[in-house]
């Protein structure tokens, strides 16, 4: 496998850019472990925070050609674009957040067709690039684009990457590029605009309107990084956990209250909890958290072969776990009057799983996908 | 009048409420009594000879001021303690009453000046056994006989959605919310309301992909709801409509129709949800068809672009044609404002005989009887497999489906006596 997808003698010399944030780093350590990689190079232009392990850091920024060099020197073949930014906060700004986005890709890229060496190029996308609106099909497959073109924000930048990513390949026929469109990242170390509104004590919701929401786990995201090198598949795929939870469906296994707020009013609470910094709450995350989402992951099972270990309600649970519930009053005055019905507390257990007409879950984290 | 027996009203002849001078009966019977458990059991027995003034007193368990109701009324007779009834002119006052225990009854009194205001909560006297009875027998009404695993799985439900264990399919459909609530809502509307007959069940395959298209009509997409309540009682399946984009613009309208099972009318939700082998329901007349005036009631309108044909040939599923009559009566549409319309972006604004001259109660929608016919099925999986693009084939399926929907229509008209009968 490793031989087909020309892996050079000694293995991949990978180049990772934006190793300075969590999962970056994470992913940069994970790619140093796996055994058809024989060294790791981190770019960024602040050091990472936390341990990079056997990843080397190199103090760059990807918008001006200093990496060129870098990838000549290094002799890098493998390289994997993760530093695109969803946050202004993180970066100081949206005009740094699109600078660094857009043409810090149009500068990576541009070195990248420049250098020989490189034959693979793996781009961590994200489903924001499908939009959210009332217009969308349930689930978006590769091939759709989204129904109104992102006018601005983090959707457009995604989207002019992928642009220059498709001219890249086209010009480059011989490398192999992979772009992976991510669902939401989630886990108990991501720290994201979605986790952060998650973690908020209340949840302003939109009143009237249920999200459809699908998330990714940590894990799952470094593991297909991984598994992206080592295939030799190429290509636009959907990379996201099975099944789908309802944003007050969310709400009510996290046990946080949510206060529906009317759609004209979300906007203003959104930028009161960004100037407070407690949750970036931005027009396409609000249109997300209003219309909700859902991508096709046949192609990423039958074609790239990956599998994620968590469907997208394991992810949540695994992210909720060390959240403290903030509410729950309901389910706790319902578990006491379960208990205090002698007896209907054995009953209750039978009736967990008669045969009836209702379908019953076994579990908080099972999910089923019609198909 | 000798024995006749006289039934007292008001004060009983004593100066009572509003006199000042003593508080009035019932509100010395609101009064604690400290005298009462001192009554003899003859006295007791008087009490319960008489037909019971207050219900409360009969009861064993109730409290002992239940006792306290002045019994200087009651006819003669009786035990040891019974005296002759005092006409209303006789002097009343505290001097004048007479009492079984006299020491006690002062005492009593004198304590009952002083505590003539004393809250009480009206459901104290109801004893712990009276409530677990009554609530049985709740229980038993709601769910019947097996009421108890019946409790137990209702209340494991209700935990179940307040802790968010539940699942719902990649359209955002949550079986357990449409058929527990949603179906048994509208269930009453449609037997009782609307008295929908259904005919041409058989039709409608048990498994697999099918589309059901249907005309439309009524203003309201009430039909809508009506067929899948219809279906879903009939066959077991849920019906997955296919909504316009407004339908998900909605608040509140947009949660309930995903969690109903509806998604969008595109192409690539409509193929998805067949090939998955789901039971689609489409109104290809959209807007035209539900928003055309009284006078073209039962005109079917132009079907769309014929994207549901293609849908179907390309999964190659059956195309169950259905009829609905009835639902054009529901809100006779007789006006438009359409400049309101464009500025609040909806199609139409309509005006009923009833609304919106009767405010809310134009909602209600009039209760004309409704027919369903589901037709024969028509076989999509026969053509070719290149056939969804086919202009010309799409369109002739298009007009099949057209025509069978407008003849069977035309029938059903013919068979029905009246708008509502």
């Amino acid at each position: 496998m490793a031989d087909a997808a020309g892996t050079p003698q000694g293995g991949h010399v990978v180049l990772v850019t934006g190793v300075s944030r969590d999962l970056g780093r994470r992913c940069a350590r994970a790619l140093a472990e796996h055994p058809s990689v024989r060294r790791v190079i981190g770019v960024d232009v602040v050091p990472p925070r936390g341990d990079i392990g056997d990843v080397s850091f190199v103090r760059a920024d990807i918008r001006n050609p200093v990496i060129a060099k870098v990838i000549a020197k290094e002799d890098v073949d493998t390289v994997v674009h993760m530093s695109v930014i969803a946050t202004p906060g993180s970066a100081g700004g949206r005009n740094t957040m699109k600078e660094l986005n857009v043409i810090g890709t149009m500068q990576l890229l541009a070195a990248c067709q420049k250098a020989p060496s490189v034959q693979n190029l793996i781009v961590k996308s994200t489903t924001t690039v499908y939009g959210a609106s009332n217009r969308d099909p349930a689930m978006f497959t590769e091939d759709m684009q989204p129904r109104r073109a992102p006018r601005a924000g983090y959707a457009k930048d995604v989207a002019e990457i992928e642009g220059y990513v498709r001219g890249f390949a086209r010009r480059r026929g011989d490398c192999r590029v992979l772009m992976l469109r991510c669902a939401n990242v989630i886990g108990p170390h991501v720290d994201s605009p979605l986790t952060s509104y998650f973690r908020l004590p209340v949840i302003p919701t939109v009143l009237g309107y249920d999200a459809r929401l699908q998330f990714l786990h940590e894990d799952d995201l470094v593991d297909v990084l991984g598994h992206a090198l080592e295939s030799d598949v190429a290509g636009t795929f959907n990379i996201a956990g099975e099944g789908i939870v309802m944003l007050s469906q969310a709400l009510r296994r996290l046990q946080r209250p949510g206060i529906p707020l009317p759609g004209f009013a979300v906007g203003g609470v959104g930028s009161a909890l960004r100037s407070a910094r407690l949750a970036d709450f931005s027009p396409e995350q609000q249109a997300f958290l209003t219309y909700g989402r859902g991508v096709d992951t046949t192609q990423m099972r039958d074609v790239l072969g990956f599998q994620p270990r968590f469907t997208t309600a394991e992810a949540f649970a695994d992210f909720a776990r060390d959240l403290t519930p903030t509410g729950g009053r309901t389910e706790r005055v319902l578990g006491a009057v379960a208990d205090r019905l002698p007896s209907t507390a054995a009953l209750s257990r039978a009736a967990a799983a008669p045969p009836s007409s209702v379908p019953t879950t076994t579990g908080p984290v099972e999910a089923v996908e019609t198909r | 009048m000798g024995d006749a027996e006289i039934i007292p009203i008001g004060t009983r002849g004593r100066p009572g409420r509003g006199a000042g001078k003593q508080p009035s009966s019932a509100a010395r019977g609101l009064a604690p009594s400290k005298g009462g458990g001192a009554r003899s059991a003859a006295k007791r027995q008087a009490d319960s000879q008489r037909p019971a003034e207050d219900p409360v007193a009969l009861h064993p368990d109730a409290p002992a001021e239940a006792d306290a109701t002045p019994h200087d009324a009651q006819p003669g007779g009786g035990g040891p303690q019974a005296r002759p009834y005092r006409g209303p002119g006789a002097p009343g006052g505290r001097a004048a009453e007479q009492r079984p225990t006299p020491v006690a009854d002062v005492l009593a009194e004198a304590e009952r000046a002083a505590v003539t205001t004393r809250e009480r909560h009206p459901l104290r006297g109801i004893p712990t056994g009276e409530w677990l009875a009554a609530f049985q027998h709740a229980a038993v009404e709601l769910f019947g006989e097996q009421w108890e695993p019946k409790l137990a799985e209702f209340l494991a439900f209700l935990r179940r959605r307040v802790t968010g264990d539940y699942i719902v399919d990649e359209y955002g459909f949550d079986p357990e919310i449409t058929e527990r609530f949603l179906i048994a809502a509208l269930r009453p509307i449609a037997q009782k309301w609307f008295r929908i007959e259904v005919r041409g069940v058989e039709n409608i395959p048990t498994t697999g992909g099918a589309l059901v298209v249907s005309n439309h009509s009524g203003t309201v997409p009430v039909d809508g709801l009506m067929t899948a309540v219809s279906v879903f009682d009939h066959t077991g399946r849920n019906l997955r409509a296919l909504g316009a984009d407004l339908v998900f613009k909605m608040p509140i309208v947009s949660t309930a129709a995903r969690k109903g099972g509806a998604t969008l009318a595109c192409s690539e939700d409509a193929e998805r949800m067949l090939r998955g082998g789901e039971l689609v329901g489409v109104w290809p007349e959209g807007f035209k068809g539900i928003g055309k005036p009284y006078a073209d009631r039962y005109k079917l309108q132009r079907f769309g672009r014929g994207g549901f044909v293609s849908a179907a040939l390309r999964t190659g599923v059956p195309i169950i044609p259905l009829a609905v009559v009835g639902a054009e009566e529901i809100y006779p549409l007789v006006g438009n404002i359409p400049s309101l319309a464009r500025l609040l972006g909806v199609p139409y604004i309509p005006i009923t005989p009833l609304f919106p001259l009767l405010g809310p109660l134009g909602l209600v929608p009039l209760p004309s009887k409704w027919l369903l016919e589901f037709g024969e099925p028509i076989r999509t999986d026969e053509y070719e497999p290149g056939a969804a693009d086919d202009p010309m084939l799409v369109f002739d399926v298009t007009d099949q489906v057209r025509e069978t929907i407008q003849q069977t229509l035309y029938s059903l008209l013919m068979q029905r006596q009246s708008i509502f009968r």
